[in-house]
């Protein structure tokens, strides 16, 4: 009597309608099939008796909370985003960053020779080169503080990181718009520096108000090893040179040096 | 609760609002609307990614990862599948791409690492319950969970991936075919092969437990 296969008996115990008739009838008559069929059942009863544990009622809400945050805003409308309330500081400051920039670009730039005159385009690089520029000074100096903090003994086990917490999410809001802005106009460099940069923003603002040392230290070790610190340095650079034409092979380099850096990163990772 | 307000002035509550329209509205700009897309889905996507990961870190990374890419590639569900469905197979899909990535990863690293020193979770197999736990039974089915443990390890991402979802899930070869990027007759195949090594794994046990009943002692 030829048995049945092993792939048609676990198709059987899947109710797979190929040849049940025919598999049924063998099975009544041939005990060593039906101990095959029981060794699968056996497999599928010890994994339907695996547990999943309950990550509680308000796990969505869970998700949402840690999600929300890094949700690209392109299906917002811009203006709905842009004039959000808990946004006008930040937009506001900005704004005023952009039209010094621009009142400094008309007074300094001088009308080149032949008559042209600065295009639209040109204008508005410079006025984003000076804006990041502003927002990249910031945050360097938040990194750096962040990275020599020494925290006060006097406040026991715990370190207080609430003044942090609120610059990260003020420097969160402009990075958000610079981040989406770098992206609209293909300069992947500067995204994807500026996506780090989120990151390392988004884990302190979402830290609570009062963490470990070993946590505090955690934080300054994930700081390093990312290298976000230079990264920003060399992005900084690069704007700087944008706006020195005599250094442009210089900022031909900014690329490279931050492609080889994320490189190492992923040999390591 | 405020946020909900522009989702709940439709008339429905965040509760009855179908995801046909909440992906509409998200896609019309209102972000909370997606946010009662995620609160629905969410248990789901964490079952599965679980089930593939076998630890609720991992299974928690990959329920974020799977709804922040449904958000970014919201456009391109088009109503093609219901939500629900549609996002268990992205998460399905970034599940296996790092189970593929992690094997790599541990087949570089020598000697591989035990799980267990290092505080992880015992993967699912581990934590079978016993209905009747004698001692004997209970040290039967410690062992069988790690037998399991290391059966599961040793499937490949795809087989993995293919019992999850069709045992667990009830997924159509068709389906399990599309995350694996394979024929269905290639994803059958596949099944099969993960049931035979989980089979072959037990194999000493499922005897034992057959001649214990056969001499009525279970």
């Amino acid at each position: 009597m030829e048995h049945i296969k092993e792939e048609e008996l676990i198709a059987y115990h899947d109710g797979d309608r190929t040849n049940r008739e025919r598999v049924q009838q063998h099975l009544q008559s041939c005990a060593e099939c039906r101990a095959a069929l029981e060794k699968i059942e056996a497999v599928f009863a010890a994994m339907d008796s695996l547990p999943v544990p309950d990550p509680g009622e308000n796990y969505g809400q869970r998700v949402w909370a840690a999600i929300s945050p890094r949700l690209p805003e392109k299906q917002s409308p811009w203006w709905e985003a842009f004039f959000a309330p808990r946004r006008l500081v930040t937009v506001g400051a900005m704004a005023a960053v952009i039209v010094a920039a621009f009142i400094l670009g008309r007074k300094t730039v001088e009308p080149p020779k032949g008559g042209d005159v600065t295009s639209e385009e040109q204008v508005r690089e410079r006025v984003l080169v000076v804006a990041v520029g502003n927002h990249l000074n910031k945050s360097e100096m938040f990194l750096v503080e962040l990275s020599h903090a020494q925290p006060n003994p006097a406040s026991g086990k715990l370190v207080n990181i609430s003044a942090e917490q609120h610059r990260a999410e003020d420097l969160l809001e402009e990075n958000r718009l610079y981040r989406q802005t770098a992206l609209k106009e293909g300069d992947q460099v500067m995204a994807s520096t500026l996506d780090e940069l989120e990151r390392v923003l988004l884990d302190v603002a979402n830290s609570p108000e009062q963490v470990t040392q070993a946590r505090f230290d955690s934080m300054q070790k994930k700081l390093e090893s990312r290298g976000i610190l230079f990264k920003v340095r060399v992005v900084q650079q690069g704007l700087r040179d944008r706006t020195n034409p005599a250094k442009q092979p210089v900022q031909q380099n900014q690329q490279r040096n931050i492609s080889r850096m994320n490189h190492k990163e992923g040999n390591l990772a | 609760m405020s946020q909900m307000t522009s989702s709940v002035e439709s008339g429905l509550g965040p509760n009855l609002l179908p995801d046909a329209v909440a992906v509409e509205r998200t896609l019309a700009g209102d972000r909370d609307a997606y946010r009662i897309l995620v609160e629905r889905h969410s248990h789901n996507v964490y079952r599965l990614a679980y089930r593939m990961a076998g630890n609720s870190h991992d299974a928690e990374e990959i329920v974020q990862e799977a709804f922040l890419r449904g958000y970014q590639k919201l456009k391109q569900f088009a109503g093609q599948a219901n939500f629900g469905t549609w996002v268990y197979r992205i998460a399905a899909n970034y599940a296996i791409d790092r189970l593929r990535q992690r094997k790599v990863e541990d087949s570089r690293r020598e000697p591989p690492a035990r799980e267990s020193e290092e505080g992880h979770e015992l993967d699912p197999l581990a934590q079978i319950k016993d209905s009747a736990p004698s001692p004997e039974r209970v040290a039967g089915s410690s062992q069988l969970a790690l037998r399991m443990q290391q059966a599961l390890k040793e499937l490949t991402p795809a087989e993995r991936t293919a019992i999850v979802m069709r045992h667990w899930d009830g997924c159509g070869i068709e389906e399990i075919a599309d995350v694996l990027k394979s024929s269905t007759t290639a994803a059958k195949n596949t099944v099969f092969r993960a049931v035979q090594k989980l089979r072959v794994a037990l194999e000493p046990f499922a005897e034992g437990r057959q001649a214990a009943r056969a001499m009525g002692v279970e």
